[in-house]
């Protein structure tokens, strides 16, 4: 499998696509800092853009690839290599590129502005650990989508759509929820919404880093608990590790039944 | 000897300002082994001094006009049913004693040092641990409280007393304490043109600093660390505040400064760092806060009703989660000058002015007073899109609250 | 060798394989036809492990296939469509297919023989069509091992490629291995097959010697014997469509005349 994740990400890191990628980050955040000097500013507009780009780019990149390499994959099929092997090689590779790729783009900027020396060092390792988990997520959700579906443009239209619902419908209807109930407690509820939104958790687990204050404030007991200590940075980053490995072995539950 | 006793205080009259007259010695191998053997002996404008030891004869009553002083701090025990010292007369000093040990009363406000009704008292270089009340004043006048340190253990606001506590008070000077560990670090009733300079007073369960029917106060210099609230003032006028810093403080009901029908007042060249609420101020008017750093806070200020005529100027607004929230008629007040983190417009005639108003209360700040659990969607896509769209229209959220004229730069203090 | 027992696959309600019983134990050239769709390359795939059976068993060295795969070391498959990851160079997709299997390898010497040393550090998406069914046949060709399967291998390719596959595919039935092609080149399976497997909505029509084919329809030549047997009067398949009834024993060379129920 090794093998494969080296293959596939040799073959990606060659993509036009993928420098691309790290060109576009390098010019935002490097933008960011021409027009603010102050690294946290640069990182809470970082921050939105990840929450909204990496998702997104992650999602079509696994569509396409998976589709780009269907032959390519009957090829390998035809090898004796297990079926698992040359799918998680082939996601993992794909995976493994994005975050490497946004590693590059979002890091290099804020390597030179001298991250290293300023406090904002956690918020700033705490970011990059969200784009990375959320690059393997969405690859994966793309990667597993195109498995799924034979037909490409229903694939990427799909791939669009979880995109759209997971970053801006889910909180919509979440939020009209909320406000519809706002009579009865719903701390609890809240909390829970939020665990099934990958892209939620992330945003969550860079507040506590970022607002924590305001979160602390405001809220009752439930959310102070769980903002206010280490137990709800944890317990983000768990399911989000959740959220990564469930597509994942989705991946290999349809590679192992699926006809090429 | 009478005589020389009579050239001995005439000689010290010439050489000192402070110490005047005999030095009466108590301790171990002196020739007094109580303090209160000393004072009985001692007239006024002596000194009597103690040397290290524990004593245990609390309530050590001074009334007369001498100076106490310990040396090497001698410990005053009050071995947990007494107060400290409790001063009746007026000029008396008090400096270098460890008083200890008050105890927990419901039925008196027992305290490590009292001044009751006296005036030209100093109270300097002592250390209080775990008294009930710490520096109590009491009809006091012109008299300064210095460089103590009074460290309690906070128990729960019921059964808590305050670190200093001014009672019908004028002309007092409170410089230089830490205070930790009380219900109020600092608490003035009914306490009037006073001054509360350099003190750092922290880990208070209600308020570091706490203002009741007090007025022409100035504070200054002072930092305010994890309390409930940094400082409250409360019907109160003609406070000055200025040069402080209130950090870290945190929680459900937790401000930086919390403001309650309060009129006159200056709030200048102070600094709000990561406080849930920068400054909370409700029925309070033409207060001027000019030239603060708001950095970092949930809310930086919060304007909760019924705040007429008040200036907001020349403020840095940084990297705090909501700059501005109000509710009620915001009409007769100025926002001007600040400086906000958040702008995005533009200076195309370079005067260092925005070309376009900064409007500090964003739709979400609506959605969060409606619905305080919307907060855990904060900076999600929704919400900046929201935001923007109200930006773009404005329905929900005032005209008036707007900032005619930010700053494009922030403010080097 | 290989045995197809009782093969059944549907795509959604498309039924491309219908009960297939298939054993190739011989060693020569068995040439799979067929029209479009009629299920030569699910027949392949599924020999490979591809295509999964919906019934059926598949044995390789009377082992039932599995999905570690570790069988198909013995099987080199030319697949019919030849697309690569695009931003791969040729040497590197060789480099790595040889990575794959820890077998011998004669690539450098069928590198020479379809003369791609000038591409061989070329990206394979800026390969022609042609070149890119060379590398195809040089992966595919480059292991020594006991069956061959080649998809429709003219495809695109120019006449001296051609011949040199040709001499390529003789001399692997020289070497005693098994291999099975589709193709609808009929000059080249008149050429070179001992066998032919005629499969028509995913059942055997005919399988046998192509003589024997040709008799059958009383025709001289292949194609139009082919032709024939599409056109009519001849179509029986050789097994029942009936899932449940017991195959049909099938004897080389004989076209079974069943008792069918259509």
């Amino acid at each position: 499998m090794l093998r494969i994740i080296r293959y596939s990400f040799a073959d990606l890191i060659r993509s036009r696509w993928l420098y691309f990628y790290t060109g576009f980050y390098l010019v935002l955040t490097g933008a960011l800092f021409l027009i603010s000097a102050d690294l946290s500013k640069v990182i809470v507009s970082l921050m939105n853009a990840i929450l909204f780009i990496v998702p997104l780019v992650a999602l079509l990149f696994g569509v396409m690839v998976q589709y780009n390499t269907r032959e390519f994959t009957e090829l390998l099929l035809a090898q004796p290599i297990p079926r698992r092997s040359i799918f998680l090689g082939q996601y993992l590779g794909i995976a493994t590129a994005l975050a490497i790729s946004f590693l590059l783009g979002a890091g290099i900027p804020f390597i030179l502005s001298g991250i290293f020396l300023s406090g904002e060092i956690w918020n700033f390792s705490i970011l990059l650990l969200s784009g990375i988990l959320l690059s393997y997520i969405f690859s994966a959700l793309g990667y597993l989508l195109a498995l799924i579906n034979d037909n490409r443009i229903r694939g990427f239209g799909l791939a669009i759509l979880v995109w759209l619902l997971l970053a801006v419908v889910y909180d919509g209807l979440f939020l009209l929820g909320l406000a519809w109930f706002s009579d009865y407690p719903l701390e609890n509820v809240a909390i829970g919404v939020t665990v099934f939104n990958p892209i939620d958790l992330a945003r969550i687990l860079i507040l506590l880093k970022l607002d924590v204050s305001a979160l602390m404030g405001y809220t009752g007991a439930v959310f102070n608990k769980f903002l206010g200590t280490s137990l709800g940075m944890g317990l983000a980053l768990t399911i989000l590790v959740v959220w990564a490995v469930l597509p994942v072995s989705m991946i290999r539950y349809i590679s192992l039944r699926k006809d090429f | 000897m009478r005589r020389i006793t009579c050239l001995i205080l005439f000689i010290s009259f010439l050489w000192t300002d402070v110490v005047s007259g005999t030095k009466l010695h108590v301790g171990a191998g002196q020739p007094f082994a109580t303090i209160q053997a000393a004072m009985d002996e001692a007239r006024s404008g002596d000194q009597v001094i103690v040397h290290p030891g524990l004593y245990r004869e609390c309530p050590v009553v001074v009334n007369k006009s001498i100076t106490l002083t310990g040396y090497g701090m001698p410990v005053l025990d009050a071995l947990g049913e007494k107060e400290g010292i409790i001063i009746e007369a007026d000029s008396v000093t008090i400096e270098g004693f460890e008083i200890r040990n008050t105890g927990y009363s419901y039925i008196e406000d027992r305290a490590g040092i009292r001044i009751k009704r006296t005036k030209a008292f100093t109270i300097r270089n002592n250390r209080l641990i775990l008294t009930f009340f710490g520096i109590y004043l009491e009809h006091a006048k012109s008299g300064r409280v210095i460089n103590n340190a009074i460290l309690g253990k906070p128990l729960a606001e019921a059964n808590s007393g305050n670190g200093i506590h001014l009672w019908y008070c004028k002309d007092i000077d409170i410089v230089g304490n830490l205070i930790r560990g009380h219900r109020d670090g600092i608490y003035f009733e009914f306490a009037t043109q006073s001054r509360v300079r350099r003190n750092i007073s922290e880990q208070n369960l209600r308020y570091g600093l706490h203002f009741m029917f007090s007025n022409d106060d100035i504070y200054t210099g002072n930092t305010f660390r994890d309390n409930g609230a940094g400082v409250a003032v409360m019907f109160s006028s003609r406070i000055h505040m200025l040069n402080n810093l209130f950090h870290l403080n945190w929680g459900q009901a937790a401000y930086g400064l919390l403001l309650k029908e309060i009129y006159d007042a200056e709030i200048r060249e102070n600094v709000f760092q990561k406080n849930t609420v920068g400054i909370f101020t409700e029925g309070s008017n033409r207060i001027h806060y000019k030239d603060n750093d708001f950095l970092n806070n949930g809310w930086a200020v919060k304007v909760a009703g019924a705040c007429e005529k008040n200036d907001f100027i020349r403020n840095n607004f940084i990297g705090n989660s909501f700059d501005f929230a109000a509710v009620g008629n915001m009409e007769t007040n100025r926002i001007e000058e600040n400086f906000w983190g958040d702008y995005s417009g533009y200076d195309l005639d370079k005067n260092g002015i925005g070309d376009i108003p900064y409007r500090p209360i964003k739709l979400f700040n609506y959605v969060v007073d409606q619905t305080p659990e919307t907060i855990i969607l904060m900076r999600s896509l929704l919400v900046e899109i929201l935001n923007f769209s109200e930006k773009v229209s404005p329905v929900l959220t005032p005209a008036e609250v707007s900032d005619a004229m930010p700053n494009m730069h922030r403010y080097i203090r | 060798m290989i045995h197809l027992h009782h093969i059944h696959k549907s795509f959604g309600r498309l039924e491309v394989l219908r009960g297939v019983d298939l054993a190739f134990d011989r060693p020569g050239i068995t040439a799979v036809l067929g029209p479009n769709g009629s299920g030569k390359s699910t027949l392949l795939k599924s020999i490979l492990g591809m295509v999964l059976p919906d019934q059926g068993e598949i044995h390789f060295n009377g082992k039932p296939i599995d999905n570690l795969g570790q069988y198909r070391k013995d099987i080199s498959y030319l697949p019919q469509i030849a697309r690569f990851p695009e931003n791969l160079r040729v040497r590197e997709l060789i480099r790595m297919i040889e990575s794959f299997r820890s077998q011998p390898s004669q690539s450098a010497e069928l590198i020479h023989q379809f003369g791609l040393e000038s591409v061989l550090d070329s990206q394979l998406g800026h390969l022609s069509g042609g070149t890119r069914q060379k590398v195809n046949l040089v992966l595919t060709l480059m292991y020594d091992t006991p069956v061959i399967i080649l998809d429709e291998p003219t495809a695109g390719l120019d006449p001296v490629a051609m011949v040199k596959l040709k001499e390529l595919i003789i001399q692997a039935r020289e070497d005693g291995k098994i291999l099975l092609i589709t193709t609808h080149i009929m000059s080249l399976v008149e050429e070179l097959a001992d066998r032919v497997v005629f499969l028509l909505e995913g059942r055997i029509y005919f399988d046998g010697k192509p003589d024997e084919l040709k008799q059958r329809v009383d025709e001289p030549n292949l194609e139009k014997a082919i032709a024939n047997l599409l056109s009519g009067g001849h179509l029986t398949p050789i097994q029942p469509l009936d899932a449940s009834s017991k195959p049909i024993k099938k004897m080389n060379g004989n076209v079974v005349q069943p008792q069918l129920k259509y």
